[in-house]
């Protein structure tokens, strides 16, 4: 059975508030949404340091804009639906454009909301951001690495934004994650084909890498945790490999899949699967493990899309 | 500066401005004459700022939310030195930083503006984030009239007074034109000052071509724990009589005689100032 660790916005909003007691210049907003940010503690330990903004997305990231003008180091957190919806001109202008440090914890992106519906989903956020320069975009996997990313991020005064779940996640990454923002993680090694998976699908990765061990197939599975910039290198790298798929909790429009398959077709072709959310629907409404299943986004969506092309191969 | 000086230098703005409308080919000519006097009252007046170093800790913080008139903070920003007056004939050309919004690339420019309604939760959060530092520093900003039917404007005044952020000061350029027609038929903006005071602000309406009672207002102690706005009646193309409450000259060129026109009204306007 799978162990697990904490949700990514437990982790991050704890791991937030020990650099916030270290560093008072730390502010944290959100938008009525300290619960579902897992904001709790830091606005309990650092209430001096929290900024509540109430039910208003666009005034939100305005406002971090502005704290970071004058010096602020702010996390904006909250539903990415509504953080890269509502509030993507303010994200657009106030932040990349103008080159502020802020820093977006979207929770509960993808379709973490699965039994809400398309109002609650977030399956476009990542080929909006991606088609902005002067933001990075970030989707970590587990507790471990996202401590390392935000630790990571303290460091640095550039924009990002950093997707994460909901649920609790599988552990990947031992307690010292090693974590580097635009350089993909390779998890395990392979040499028929790579799984080439971000966030939340990199879990389902590994389990597909064992059971395809099992059956003879040896596939390399490599977190491409940094969506943008994306690490070219590495999907290169798995090109020179074999075929690759991608998995990602996110439109098939713009995304991982789109992103990496417009590198490998103008440089090194092979055969690609790029397992995602669909274009001609809306993800159907209902608890996210089930979608995934319906839609194959989990290992034995990734075991077949391998063994087909084994068999084309 | 003094009012009579004010006056003279706001004349030499729109001179500037008008003239490098002109050679590049394009601008927001209404407005920006409209918020001539206003800016040229921040600049030379009231905010604490050092052109030779933009950057300046203990500065005054002044955001363009109405983007669209960034003609007139240039001019201002080149005649106080912040960059080269000669950089101001690269307005809008291929490649130019000084291109036809706030860009923070420029020094002295704060933030990039130009999509309306941002203005004013920037500003709230420049002034949140020094109360919480307890840095004296005071924060400006200058909207169009237009602007005040995006809803972000309301999510910021209502987090500005909850915030009691006293060191912030709103400006709104209520010229009563925008692109479109009467601000009053395209989606009515009174009673004005009223909305603000229901949003908890403290709201002062003056003649915002009025370089005493500009100055006066802002030399004037805020009120404590609300946040001030000020309704500035102003009139859309401001100086040049041809250009004067047509909504037309929201943006446009003039030719060289309707140039040569207001050349002559501004020179006029300097020495009666």
């Amino acid at each position: 059975m799978m162990e697990k660790g904490l949700s990514c916005r437990e982790a991050f909003c704890r791991e937030l508030a020990e650099l916030g007691r270290k560093n008072p210049e730390i502010v944290a907003l959100t938008s009525d949404a300290r619960g579902s940010s897992a904001l709790g503690v830091f606005a309990t330990a650092l209430p001096d340091q929290f900024i509540e903004v109430g039910i208003a997305e666009q005034n939100e990231i305005g406002m971090a804009a502005g704290l970071a003008a004058v010096g602020k180091r702010p996390y904006v957190c909250a539903p990415a639906s509504f953080l890269s919806a509502r509030a993507l001109e303010q994200i657009k202008v106030d932040v990349a454009y103008s080159r502020m440090n802020v820093k977006l914890l979207a929770v509960s992106g993808g379709i973490s909301y699965g039994a809400l519906g398309m109002s609650h989903h977030s399956v476009h956020d990542v080929a909006a951001l991606r088609a902005m320069p002067g933001i990075r975009v970030i989707l970590p996997c587990d507790e471990a690495q996202t401590v390392a990313l935000l630790r990571g991020l303290e460091a640095d005064d550039e924009p990002a934004y950093i997707r994460v779940g909901k649920a609790p996640m599988p552990i990947v990454y031992g307690p010292e994650a090693e974590f580097a923002v635009g350089k993909a993680s390779r998890l395990r090694p392979g040499t028929d084909l790579t799984i080439i998976a971000c966030g939340e699908m990199v879990y389902p990765a590994i389990e597909a890498f064992e059971q395809l061990a099992g059956e003879g197939i040896s596939a390399q599975v490599l977190d491409m945790h940094t969506l943008s910039p994306l690490d070219g290198e590495a999907i290169f790298a798995a090109a020179g490999i074999g075929p690759i798929i991608t998995i990602e909790e996110h439109s098939v429009n713009g995304g991982l899949g789109a992103s990496a398959a417009r590198l490998v077709v103008t440089n090194r072709p092979v055969p690609m699967r790029i397992l995602a959310l669909p274009e001609t629907e809306n993800a159907i409404s209902g608890p996210s493990g089930e979608v995934f299943r319906h839609y194959g986004l989990d290992r034995d969506g990734l075991c077949r899309a391998a063994r087909e092309l084994m068999k084309a191969g | 500066m003094e009012p009579q000086e004010l006056r003279r230098k706001a004349a030499g703005i729109r001179r500037d401005l008008l003239n490098m409308i002109y050679r590049a080919r394009a601008g927001h000519t209404g407005g920006s004459l409209s918020s001539a006097d206003i800016l040229t009252a921040l600049y030379y007046g009231a905010m604490r700022v050092d052109p030779a170093n933009p950057q300046w800790r203990d500065r005054d913080y002044f955001v363009l939310s109405k983007g669209h008139s960034v003609e007139g903070l240039l001019c201002i920003l080149a005649d106080r030195g912040f960059f080269p007056k000669a950089e101001l004939d690269t307005f809008c050309r291929f490649g130019t930083r000084l291109i036809g919004h706030p860009n923070n690339r420029v020094p002295g420019v704060e933030m990039n503006t130009g999509a309306l309604g941002h203005g004013l939760s920037i500003s709230t959060g420049m002034a949140k984030g020094l109360k919480m530092s307890g840095r004296p520093n005071r924060v400006f900003t200058l909207m169009g009239d237009g602007e005040l039917a995006e809803g972000s404007i309301w999510e910021a005044a209502m987090a500005a007074s909850h915030y009691r952020l006293d060191n912030l000061t709103a400006i709104v350029d209520r010229n009563r034109l925008q692109i479109s027609g009467d601000t009053e038929a395209v989606m009515a903006q009174e009673p004005l000052a009223d909305r603000w005071r229901a949003f908890g602000w403290q709201a002062v309406q003056l003649d915002g071509h009025d370089m005493e009672a500009l100055m006066a207002e802002f030399r004037r102690e805020p009120a404590r724990d609300k946040p001030r706005v000020i309704i500035a009646r102003t009139v859309k193309g401001r100086g040049v009589r041809e250009m004067e409450n047509v909504p037309k000259w929201h943006h446009g060129v003039p030719d060289a005689e309707l140039l040569a026109s207001a050349m002559r009204q501004l020179a006029e306007q300097e020495r009666g100032a």
